[in-house]
């Protein structure tokens, strides 16, 4: 087990949430396509109630400070806010577009110890990222921050989604990122927006090539590994519980709202009324997150993939059944294997149930 | 033997958990948890008490071990933290500007 999964584990046991994401506003200068979130703000937390949680963030024991949004670099207290967080000692990871930041920003960052930069980058090509961005000279703004983030000796991470209006561009992006000595990330993964309007999904990669960056060596490393079939499933396998989401970890939205994570957005309370740990600790929807089990899962539970799929509860939950599967993720195990998961299954005999059925009645008629 | 002053760096980050202090540099990213004996000593690094006054008042005094055998040990720890940028060391007393704040 390495050292980063045994501070995880003692973290569960503890009960102490190790990390929280806070998205410092929901504002942004680029309207992304596949976004989530409604950019409208409906009363952001000021600079001290922010300043209040860090202190009870760090009294509740979290390390892994992930601050986002909208931009964060809107907020004209954005620095006021992260130097407070880092001498709260919080490791903080930064989330933004980096279209506001330039030399000035990028040495403040590096100055106040921000420990990682994830910067979205959609394509190597201006008309595709721009297209998705809505912003002209996104691009070249967001390339010309990396380069000053990265001359300041910042860990810097470019955070690529894949969708269907940059389909082909992953590659593009990837070597962009070596050349310029940055991670790269890919992530298939679009999400209904927080309001629940599923029209986003429509973005989604098709199986074909999602298909093709399962089998990109570069990508997910051992491809015969990562694309084997499901091992079955032991009693570890269903005593496992699905991620970090509300056990080790939660997210904080601008207005105060507490959720397991950003992914997974079950109001669970709410800082502005409640102190956070009370919220951790006491939240019936904390609660009832953190005792599912891959056990409890009534179709996943009987899965051929329940060992190795990776299921997330957070897109089970706006699918409607926090207990349920995952579309999105049953695609995944079956792209990656070739094996369909009992979800699947579940629904292509329904379907064909469906459609047997006016089979077996049939009307003929004929003209003479 | 010259004296040794050490002082937590700025660009670290750093949480009890338990019984145990994780600590990850901001430089490396390499992430350390510190027993009871290391958070004694990376709590007292203030830059100006000398590390063998650290090991006699904190860690003989706390953890009943004997002065030669704790600075051995203390040596070795303050010498991988700051090969990773978690502790500064210097033969000098380190100013408090460069210290970070104890939490």
């Amino acid at each position: 087990m390495s050292l980063m999964a045994e501070v995880n584990a003692r973290a569960q046991a503890l009960g102490v949430p190790l990390s929280v994401h806070l998205d410092l506003t929901y504002r942004c200068n680029e309207r992304c396509e596949h976004c989530y979130l409604e950019h409208d703000d409906k009363g952001e937390m000021s600079t001290a109630e922010i300043f209040d949680i860090f202190d009870q963030l760090a009294d509740a024991g979290v390390f892994f400070l992930i601050l986002s949004g909208g931009e964060p670099l809107l907020r004209r207290d954005f620095f006021t806010i992260l130097e407070r967080a880092r001498a709260l000692l919080f490791n903080v990871k930064l989330k933004t577009n980096a279209v506001m930041i330039r030399e000035a920003e990028a040495q403040r960052i590096r100055e106040m110890g921000v420990e990682q930069v994830q910067i979205s980058v959609y394509s190597h090509r201006s008309e595709v990222h721009d297209g998705i961005t809505k912003l002209p000279g996104s691009l070249k703004k967001t390339l010309r921050a990396i380069a000053f983030l990265k001359s300041q000796g910042l860990k810097v991470t470019i955070a690529n989604v894949l969708m269907r209006p940059n389909l082909l561009d992953s590659p593009g992006v990837q070597r962009l990122a070596a050349e310029m000595g940055v991670g790269y990330t890919l992530d298939p993964t679009i999400t209904p927006m927080m309001n629940g309007d599923t029209s986003l999904l429509s973005l989604r990669a098709p199986r074909e090539i999602l298909r093709q960056v399962f089998r990109d060596s570069s990508l997910v490393g051992n491809v015969e590994e990562f694309c084997a079939p499901p091992a079955a499933a032991d009693d570890d396998a269903l005593d496992a519980t699905p991620c970090s989401a509300g056990h080790t970890a939660c997210y904080i939205s601008p207005y105060g709202d507490v959720y397991p994570c950003v992914q997974f957005p079950l109001p669970s309370g709410n800082v502005r009324r409640q102190k956070f740990i009370d919220i951790w600790r006491d939240s019936p929807e904390l609660k009832d997150v953190r005792s599912i089990t891959a056990r409890d899962l009534p179709t996943c539970s009987s899965c051929t993939h329940v060992a190795s799929c990776t299921r997330c509860p957070g897109l089970a939950y706006m699918e409607g059944n926090v207990r349920g599967p995952s579309t999105a993720d049953c695609e995944k195990s079956f792209v990656r294997t070739g094996i369909p998961s009992a979800n699947m299954l579940a629904k292509a005999s329904a379907a064909a149930r469906r459609t047997a059925i006016p089979g077996l009645v049939q009307i003929r008629m004929a003209t003479t | 033997m010259n004296a040794k002053y050490i002082a937590r760096s700025s660009a670290i980050a750093a949480r009890r958990l338990g019984d145990e202090m994780i600590v990850m540099s901001a430089l490396d990213s390499t992430l350390f948890t510190l027993n009871e004996v290391a958070t004694a000593i990376w709590q007292a690094a203030d830059g100006r008490t000398p590390l063998a006054d650290i090991v006699r008042r904190t860690v003989c005094r706390e953890f009943d071990v004997t002065p030669e055998l704790a600075y051995r040990d203390a040596e070795a720890l303050v010498d991988d933290l700051a090969g990773h940028g978690i502790l500064l060391v210097s033969e000098e007393p380190i100013p408090s500007g460069l210290v970070q704040e104890r939490r």
